[in-house]
């Protein structure tokens, strides 16, 4: 029965955090605080999956997270609910429980294609170059927006918490959080999957030594594709959660400096540390939301911080290690499958 | 059908002929030494059979398959796997692990198999460990499975990298210099190590070496490379005698005239 | 198209083009010393055009401690470009010692550095943000701007200056790089970086000398570009900085000349992009010839590619 403990403990924490968002125990602000925590760590393990793992660096994870947004809340808005801009629901708005999941797939499959735009070049180039490729990505993906009027355009698209509230007049649940805690764990449990799995150690072997696993019968390329890919798709999901829990989205949000910050999510918590991006998503958010008052001092704050750590600790928190390493005992928590011998 | 069949190989870089008209024929069984001074154009050779560049003319057929326009790792998963002149292990993945993730051409699952844990994966992840693992412990390597190559001494790292090719299960072995920067007890037990995997696993091996010592000791039959050229082939004695190879490797017979 | 608006929109993309071979100039010299993508670079242009602000206004007299006398428009504006020039450069190598070179002496991975150029940036940004507010300020106009109209097309002496400033910048450049001992050393470097300091070349001397060139470029793109558009705003290097990249990758980072025609590359497709689409087109189309251009030939025009040995 031991296998199923993290699982377990899992539901468990989400059945109290539901049951807590329900009973009003705890307020809507606490409950936004902890929303964003779950995007962040959605956003911070996926950018590890090629920062960390893989040994590329992106620098325009906000740009996927945008194309998620925008499909996941132009499909919601469209069938859902009337709006100026679309007109009357072409569902009836109580399909959106049901649906709802699948428009956040759809918006992760949008950004997972969009992803195809690093993955590609990423065959012939790396290092900063493809740094460079993704954050001219980033910047292309918000500058069509910006272009594209239908979806408002630089003024930012709205009217999602209609369908949040369709929702919940459907089924009186805090549908938001619900589905951000099920994505939360449905990414830590592929991501974790995927890394522990012989086929997705190919792409630490890549970073290692990409000409070795080139010609150990590695096929690079399919495995790049499938980490950006799946990088990629995971930001999309995360940004149509993201646009479900703030209402309202623009453009201006997902600049480099959103990238910024889940970058320095990932080297506070380590490269290649599942665990230890998960641990700094949540310390930043509750960091940076102690920072909120400090506006746009914070901006200085928050990169002085990298550049402290890149000096200092330059392997985060948990560098390739997780916390399970450092704190042996919690491996009882665990499923011992992948520590063989 | 012959296991590997090269037919006028050619490749240029640039103006340079790094490889010119290369020619070879393995049946299968063969422990085949390339040797030549620096710069002959060997490790290239290497190179275009493993698929790591495309020959400027001629062709490459592995079991009667032309292995033009493959990528490497298709060639490798065609049954042909290397080693590296320097040595190339991934570092921060365990010994086990790198023995692992050389079998990924045969893994035979994909993503969604690893994150839904189904029987194609499980079935998989089963065989390629035991794989490793008897790898591990044919090769005196089962005490450092947990170990980091880079932490290894350098004859096990050597003998690491084999075992990575091997677990390949390959038809034919390239080892690109394996005695390189081996002391001389390393390179008896390398010498050993050669003959023993070629029996134990039944196994064609290419060598290419600048250890004399090893390449008279352990091949059976010798090419010679000097500038891309082929200059000498035959057996190890053959070679010995052959006045081309000499001038290659020594210059000139002829006395120097002074001015 | 007809002839006239051609020429006009010539002169624009040349104007253009000036700055961004101007700051892609600060990028090319730094990589090809130190491999390093100074992506602080942009707001070092920023820190510049900000400097210059404050120094012309001093000498225009609109603090509490003037000069005792007035000093005619002109010399003030030469004044400030050297004084600009000189700070701006002191500023770079401030920078570099500071962020830079503690990384460079521990030793760590490139990338490191990367993001440490990346975080500076910002923190340039939204330090000045912070610092002296969003309000943005007006250069004041120290020039004459006569513009003159030559067979319909409006030539204006800015633009003129501009365009001249740059060609006579670049053949200065390659004067220095290719005839002077520093310059020579700054090449070395870029062909082996190992050799160079054994060979008795002082790498850290060099490396100063990239900064405070670069950066003293920057500047004067940042004197000319408030002479031109005298709006300053904290996020304008931002920007433009990206663009002046962008050139810098197209020509072939690394490359003096590389620089320069890709700098004027870029002003002509976006000045020439501007003018049959809309021009909030122009960031996009701008990126995604980037995006082309690394996918397809990532070494630019001029830049030769690097092989790997196994």
């Amino acid at each position: 029965m031991r296998r199923f403990t993290s699982v377990s403990l899992y539901g468990l924490l989400c059945v109290l955090l539901i049951a807590a968002a329900q009973g009003q125990w705890i307020d809507a602000y606490v409950q936004i605080i902890i929303m964003f925590i779950g995007i962040n760590i959605i956003l911070s393990t996926s950018l590890n999956l090629i920062n960390g793992y893989m040994g590329e660096f992106s620098v325009g994870h906000a740009g996927f997270m945008a194309v998620g947004a925008y499909i996941t809340s132009v499909l919601n808005v469209w069938f859902f609910t009337s709006s100026k801009v679309f007109g009357p629901p072409l569902l009836t708005p109580s399909s959106a429980v049901y649906l709802f999941p699948v428009t956040l797939l759809l918006g992760g499959v949008g950004a997972a294609l969009v992803g195809l735009l690093v993955a590609v070049p990423s065959f012939r180039t790396r290092g900063d170059y493809l740094a460079i490729i993704t954050l001219a990505v980033n910047y292309i993906v918000k500058s069509s927006i910006e272009n594209i009027q239908a979806i408002g355009g630089a003024r930012g698209f709205m009217g999602m918490q209609n369908t949040v509230n369709s929702m919940k007049e459907s089924w009186n649940l805090p549908w938001a959080l619900v589905w951000v805690l099920v994505m939360v764990g449905a990414t830590i449990w592929t991501i974790y999957r995927f890394v522990n799995s012989t086929y997705g150690k190919g792409i630490i072997a890549v970073r290692d030594d990409e000409i070795a696993a080139e010609i150990m019968s590695v096929d690079t390329q399919r495995m790049k594709l499938v980490a950006f890919m799946l990088s990629s798709g995971l930001a999309g999901i995360a940004g149509g959660l993201f646009a479900h829990v703030l209402g309202y989205i623009n453009p201006g949000t997902f600049t480099i400096m959103k990238s910024t910050e889940v970058l320095v999510m990932v080297y506070l918590g380590g490269m290649g540390s599942l665990s230890g991006s998960v641990l700094s998503a949540i310390a930043l958010t509750l960091v940076l939301e102690l920072f909120r008052p400090l506006q746009v001092a914070k901006w200085v704050v928050v990169p002085l911080l990298l550049i402290l750590l890149m000096l200092f600790r330059p392997e985060g928190f948990l560098g390739h290690r997780e916390l399970s390493d450092v704190f042996p005992r919690l491996r009882r928590w665990f499923s011992p499958q992948e520590r063989q011998s | 059908m012959s296991l590997l069949e090269i037919r006028n190989m050619t490749r240029f870089f640039g103006g340079l002929r790094a490889v010119y008209d290369f020619n070879l024929r393995l049946e299968g069984g063969e422990l085949l030494g390339l040797i030549g001074p620096n710069g002959a154009g060997k490790t290239t050779v290497f190179n275009l059979v493993s698929g790591f560049y495309e020959p400027s003319d001629g062709e490459i057929l592995f079991e009667g398959k032309n292995t033009a326009g493959l990528r490497p790792h298709q060639v490798t998963g065609l049954g042909m796997a290397r080693t590296f002149q320097n040595i190339r292990l991934w570092n921060s993945l365990t010994v086990f692990d790198n023995l692992c993730i050389s079998q990924h051409y045969h893994l035979g699952y994909g993503l969604w198999d690893t994150v839904l844990k189904t029987h194609a994966y499980r079935q998989s992840e089963q065989r390629v460990k035991k794989t490793a693992d008897r790898l591990l412990e044919t090769l005196g390597l089962s005490h450092y499975a947990r170990e980091y190559p880079k932490n290894l001494p350098y004859g096990l790292q050597r003998r690491l990298e084999i075992g990575r090719a091997l677990s390949l299960q390959p038809k034919l072995l390239l080892l690109d210099e394996p005695a390189a920067g081996m002391n001389p007890g390393e390179v008896e037990d390398l010498i050993e190590l050669i003959r023993w995997i070629r029996k134990e696993f039944k196994v064609t091996i290419w060598l290419i070496e600048h250890h004399m010592r090893v390449v008279m000791s352990v091949c059976e039959q010798i090419k010679v490379l000097d500038f891309g050229e082929t200059i000498g082939e035959g057996t190890p004695e053959q070679i010995k005698k052959n006045r081309r190879v000499i001038q290659a490797y020594l210059g000139d017979e002829e006395p120097i005239h002074d001015a | 198209m007809d002839l006239q608006s051609f020429f006009q929109n010539l002169l624009n993309a040349l104007q253009w083009g000036s700055f961004y071979a101007l700051i892609a100039l600060g990028y090319t010299l730094v990589y090809g010393v130190l491999l390093l993508i100074n992506f602080a670079h942009g707001d070092i242009f920023m820190v510049g055009a900000y400097i210059s602000f404050f120094i012309a206004t001093f000498f225009l007299g609109q603090y509490a401690f003037a000069l005792p006398m007035a000093l005619p428009n002109t010399a003030i504006f030469a004044i400030t470009l050297v004084l600009t020039m000189m700070i701006t450069a002191g500023f770079g190598v401030t920078l570099e010692r500071v962020a830079y070179r503690p990384l460079r002496r521990k030793g760590a991975s490139r990338l490191y550095v990367v993001i440490t150029a990346l975080m500076c940036g910002l923190i340039l940004e939204n330090g000045n943000l912070a610092l002296l507010g969003a309000n943005r300020r007006s250069f004041p106009e120290l020039l004459n701007n006569t513009v003159h109209v030559i067979g319909g097309v409006s030539v204006s002496s800015v633009k003129i200056l501009v365009i001249i400033t740059t060609i006579v910048v670049f053949l200065l450049l390659e004067t220095i790089v290719r005839k002077t001992k520093l310059g020579m050393a700054m090449r070395a470097i870029s062909y082996d970086r190992m050799a160079v300091p054994l060979m008795g070349i002082p790498v850290d001397t060099v490396i100063v000398f990239t900064f405070a060139l670069g950066s003293s470029m920057a500047a004067l793109a940042g004197v000319l570009f408030a002479t031109a558009y005298p709006v300053l705003e904290p996020y304008m290097g931002a920007l433009v900085g990206w663009k002046a990249f962008i050139a810098a990758v197209l020509g072939g980072i690394g490359e003096i000349r590389g620089a320069f025609v890709g700098g004027f590359l870029l002003g002509f497709v976006e000045i020439f992009v501007a003018a049959f689409f809309p021009s909030t087109l122009r960031d996009l189309i701008a990126f995604s010839i980037l995006l082309i251009f690394l996918s397809v030939k990532p070494t630019g025009i001029f830049g030769v590619a690097r092989t790997t040995k196994i």
